[in-house]
């Protein structure tokens, strides 16, 4: 187990390694002096001298290769940096640094431990939601199956999945919330200073991020459990006596359940990756929204790169759990 | 389903008599509509078994041998299952019965055995979990007492070192060890019957064996009755007192072991006992299988089920075998031999062509005829 776990933690620090190179290669290639031709024409409004330039093009390290960036930047998250350039001033950025925000000249690390809250809000409340009500409706979909109850839900899911899920939020944000005003107006409000009026406020993004994602959850448990239910020890469960429930939500839920973790442990990341959508129709200051600024001209490179490597993290980190989980759940699957 | 069969229950729930047989199956009927047509399973099947006895259900994949059973059990999904006839268990008429009522004698009054016990333990419960559930079903004990009489089961059955295996999966268990713990589980609410669906299909022989003790063993010291469904006729002669041979849903011959597997009178019952393996015999025996396949159930053969694979179809006159179906009646044996089969003359046929094919070495040699200790078998005698 102890084994398995060092095994597995150290190819996932070699996975985010080789994400946040290829993400940095990328930009820094892609990009080429753009960067420092917008600084510089921001410093002296909209005329860039080349004397100028060639010295901001030295300050932002353009004239050295892309890996001495590379080594750098990696180098500063764990030691911080002195001195970084960003328009036309230098600042200490401590670690770990993550360079400096174009957009608010604080650290990328500040900004993004800011901001964190409210996207982790948002998913954890969101995922908890539709993983309880879509497991639940599956499994009673299962039990039900071929009814006029299963043809409902199966229908029904399948006409919520084929609507974008940002007209089913913003549908839902003018109508609820604007009009009927059934929820009050959604934001975020750090759940430390006052826990009811987050809980108020983030009511509509949970149930719509549950309502709309659900569906592909009660499709999916109803499957597994549809299968589930044709097994020998469901045969042998009922033939001891035990009572339809627990049949169900015990012995045939247990089993079923297995394969809905793995899905739920990647799109759980992904969520708590950026819920760019919810956050941005329900004006929520959380890192998806942050990210989809910073990729607006001029691109803020340090905050898209802390983004992606945040996310790779998230999901190396997810699998990780999932594989961990797996062996308590599934008592066959032995990690030594 | 008949209103006389749910008046009935209720008049049955008075207590039975103890010499009645515990198990009283009458004309029992089980079809599944499907989308292709209606299937059926078992038609007009009326079987008794009595306490401390056992009953061997015998007949190919297919012949209605585990959807019979699992009627007595109430298990078949009644939205997709069409059951006529009667069943009555220890007096009581089980279908048409409430659910809350076949709960309670399900796995507490009548214990299944299946066929392969790895896929049906629960593969994410410990062995003594799932045993101990059973008994917590139908007794009001504490976990603690529950996994204690988890324990004396699992040892009782010849689990070594019960008391650390019980926290085992089922697949830490060997599969003979998990023929034992399903067993366990069976026997732990002491049914007074038990049905093991093919329980040694799945192991190996020397296994089998132990477990066919095994079974036999505790049959004795619980008196309960047993069913025993196989299409093994070897483990029906070490076990079962009465044998019924199934074809097509049908019984096609039912009686004292004895004196099915000795003289039996049907072609299909032959083919049986002349396709079973012999262990000790010589390698270069042929072994001669019953030709064709097993006949649908969706589209039956017109009269008897068995006509389309009878070698012997030729004996008897006119169309009678593809027009008409036999009667479950006495042959040449007595009244409690019971044979579906126009063949007016089964015992010659038997005793002159095919028991020289099958075992010649039953055959006098001098006389030509059975040896005596198989031809004297009482055909009354369980």
């Amino acid at each position: 187990m102890t084994g398995f776990i060092i095994r597995r933690v150290l190819s996932s620090i070699l996975v985010v390694i080789l994400t946040s190179i290829f993400v940095f290669v990328l930009f820094f290639k892609g990009l080429g002096d753009s960067p420092a031709r917008n600084a510089c024409e921001k410093l002296h409004n909209g005329r860039c001298p080349a004397p100028v330039l060639a010295s901001i093009k030295h300050e932002m390290g353009f004239d050295k290769p892309v890996a001495t960036n590379y080594a750098i930047w990696a180098k500063g998250i764990f030691v911080g940096r002195h001195n970084v350039y960003s328009d036309g001033k230098g600042y200490n950025c401590p670690a770990p640094c993550l360079g400096i925000s174009q957009m608010t000249s604080n650290t990328v690390w500040h900004d993004l431990k800011t901001k964190y809250p409210a996207t982790m809000t948002v998913a954890v409340g969101g995922a908890s939601m539709y993983l309880v009500l879509g497991v639940i409706l599956g499994a009673l979909a299962a039990r039900w199956r071929g009814t006029f109850a299963d043809r409902l839900l199966v229908g029904g899911s399948l006409i919520v999945s084929s609507i974008p899920y940002y007209l089913v939020a913003l549908l839902a944000w003018i109508y609820l919330s604007l009009q009927l005003k059934l929820f009050p107006n959604t934001g975020y409000y750090p759940i430390t200073s006052n826990p009811g009026k987050t809980i108020a406020y983030m009511a509509l993004p949970w149930l719509v991020l549950g309502l709309t994602n659900c569906t592909s959850y009660a499709r999916f448990t109803r499957g597994q459990m549809v299968e589930t239910l044709n097994e020998d020890f469901i045969r042998t469960a009922n033939a001891k006596g035990v009572r339809t429930n627990t049949v169900l939500f015990k012995h045939a839920l247990r089993a079923a359940i297995v394969p809905v973790v793995t899905i739920f442990g990647l799109d759980f990341a992904t969520l708590l990756a950026g819920t760019i959508f919810t956050e941005r129709i329900f004006g929520i200051d959380g890192i998806g929204n942050w990210s989809l600024q910073a990729l607006q001209p001029p691109m803020d490179i340090n905050v898209v790169s802390a983004s992606v490597l945040v996310s790779a993290i998230l999901v190396v980190v997810a699998n990780l759990l999932v594989d961990i989980l797996y062996s308590f759940i599934d008592p066959r699957v032995s990690i030594a | 389903m008949s209103t006389d069969t749910f008046e009935r229950a209720d008049d049955m729930a008075a207590p039975a008599n103890p010499s009645d047989p515990f198990l009283v199956v009458e004309q029992l009927t089980v079809k599944f509509p499907t989308h292709d047509g209606l299937v059926q399973a078992v038609t007009d099947l009326s079987y008794t078994v009595e306490r401390g006895k056992t009953l061997g259900i015998v007949g190919e994949s297919g012949s209605g041998k585990s959807v019979s059973s699992m009627a007595v059990l109430g298990l078949h999904d009644p939205k997709h299952t069409r059951l006529s006839g009667s069943i009555r268990v220890d007096g009581q008429e089980v279908i048409g019965a409430p659910e809350e009522r076949m709960r309670k004698i399900r796995g507490n009054s009548i214990a299944m055995i299946f066929q392969d016990a790895l896929t049906a333990l629960h593969p994410f419960y410990t062995v003594g979990d799932q045993i101990s559930e059973c008994y917590r079903i139908h007794h009001r004990v504490s976990r603690g007492e529950a996994k204690k009489r988890a324990i004396e089961m699992l040892d009782r059955v010849g689990i070594p070192q019960a008391n650390r295996r019980v926290d085992d999966y089922p697949h830490q268990f060997s599969g003979g060890m998990r023929q034992r713990a399903m067993i366990a589980m069976a026997l732990v609410n002491d049914p007074q019957l038990l049905i093991a669906d093919e329980p040694t299909t799945a192991l190996d022989v020397t296994v089998q064996a132990q477990i066919l003790d095994l079974l036999q063993d505790l049959q004795r010291e619980f008196n309960s009755a047993v069913i025993i469904i196989t299409h093994d006729l070897g483990v029906v002669a070490e076990l079962s007192d009465t044998t019924m041979v199934m074809y097509g849903g049908r019984a096609v011959e039912y009686g004292a072991t004895r004196e099915i597997l000795t003289h039996p009178e049907m072609p299909y019952t032959w083919g049986l006992l002349g396709s079973i393996p012999e262990v000790a015999g010589d390698a270069n025996t042929r072994l001669i299988p019953i030709p064709g396949n097993p006949p649908s159930l969706l589209n039956p053969p017109s009269g008897c089920a068995f006509h389309p694979r009878c070698p012997h179809i030729d004996k008897v006159p006119g169309d009678l075998c593809r027009t008409t179906l036999p009667d479950l009646v006495p042959g040449d044996r007595g009244a409690n031999h019971v044979k579906r089969c126009h063949l007016a003359n089964p015992s010659e046929i038997y005793a002159g062509e095919v028991l020289p094919e099958i075992a010649p070495d039953l055959i006098d040699p001098e006389t030509g005829e059975m040896i005596p200790e198989i031809a004297e078998v009482d055909p009354d005698e369980v």
